[in-house]
């Protein structure tokens, strides 16, 4: 059985590594993604009966600012569709971490959240409700600390529910305003004639309306890799209707 | 003068401000909502450096530090803090 692939994402300084390297231990490699130069690790462990293949995206605050790392990290969620994207957040900071839980939960309900340093953040009476936060994300929330190994075991029950299936959750949706709203019901149909209902319609449609050059340029050359016909020239239209 | 608003390149070291509109534009503007520098949020003004420019502010716990380029475009209301 193929293994399945679990991509790290998080702020950077979060643990991400600490949390990768306990899990992979030395069986580890750095990877370069195709159409990329970005170079990161990747390895494998093993959970109960399953193989995982997990990748360390770079470390970013965010997947719109456009920096190549934002973007390589962006584009292997939307277009690697990895089985699990894990975002793992610094308790010690959780409302600026969240910002990029959002931004992935906008595009895959196939997430963990992983709220690391939890250790640390109790020292600072930083109480954190993991129930609560689990409830208004709709996807598992696990609180951790990799540098003292708690909380691993469930952490990964819970990778395995949303790897296997038995978990299942749709994209997060937030309501926009009645004009973006609005936007978005027009885009989506020429965006899943354009790419198909395989990537998350909502969200491409929502990157369009912001002009996200760098989200259409990748659109573009994954196109042109897998062959859609015709895709480029609806792409065209959607962004000049944005404008 | 609590209740003014202001840019923030007009705050004095120690005030705080809640921000109120960010004119900043293009890929600089997605940072800056990104690090924190978002309507509603409380922004404080930690010290400038020695020539005045850049300036430290503290916000969302974590400090950053901005030029005027950018810090005189974000507007925030001065709700306490400062010499004043």
């Amino acid at each position: 059985m193929n293994p399945f692939t679990i991509a790290f994402a998080g702020n950077p300084n979060t643990g991400k590594s600490t949390l990768f390297n306990l899990l992979t231990g030395l069986r580890q490699h750095t990877g370069n993604w195709a159409g990329k130069t970005v170079i990161t690790a990747e390895g494998e462990f093993t959970h109960k009966n399953h193989t995982y293949r997990a990748v360390d995206l770079p470390g970013t605050y965010s997947l719109y600012s456009n920096s190549a790392d934002e973007e390589a990290a962006r584009d292997y969620i939307i277009f690697e569709e990895p089985d699990v994207t894990l975002v793992v957040l610094d308790a010690t900071s959780l409302e600026r971490n969240l910002n990029l839980a959002l931004q992935v939960l906008e595009i895959t309900g196939r997430a963990v959240i992983c709220i690391n340093l939890i250790d640390e953040a109790r020292r600072l009476g930083i109480g954190i409700n993991v129930k609560a936060i689990s409830k208004r994300l709709g996807v598992p929330v696990v609180a951790i600390s990799a540098r003292s190994k708690i909380g691993i075991d469930a952490l990964l029950d819970q990778i395995e529910r949303v790897a296997t299936g038995a978990f299942t959750a749709q994209p997060l949706r937030i309501s926009y305003s009645d004009e973006i709203e609005q936007g978005i019901a027009e885009l989506i149909p020429m965006v899943e004639q354009a790419i198909g209902t395989r990537y998350p319609a909502r969200w491409i449609a929502l990157r369009l309306l912001d002009g996200d050059d760098s989200l259409i340029t990748s659109l573009k050359a994954h196109m042109g890799r897998t062959n859609f016909s015709a895709a480029k020239e609806v792409v065209g239209h959607g962004v000049t209707a944005c404008h | 003068m609590a209740g003014a608003l202001i840019p923030l390149s007009k705050a004095v070291n120690g005030s705080k401000l809640v921000i109120s509109g960010i004119e900043v534009q293009g890929v600089l503007r997605r940072r800056l909502l990104d690090l924190g520098f978002v309507v509603g949020n409380t922004v404080e003004v930690l010290r400038r450096s020695p020539l005045g420019d850049p300036t430290a502010f503290r916000l969302s716990n974590t400090t950053i530090a901005l030029r005027r380029e950018e810090s005189e475009l974000i507007y925030g209301t001065l709700i306490g803090g400062g010499n004043e």
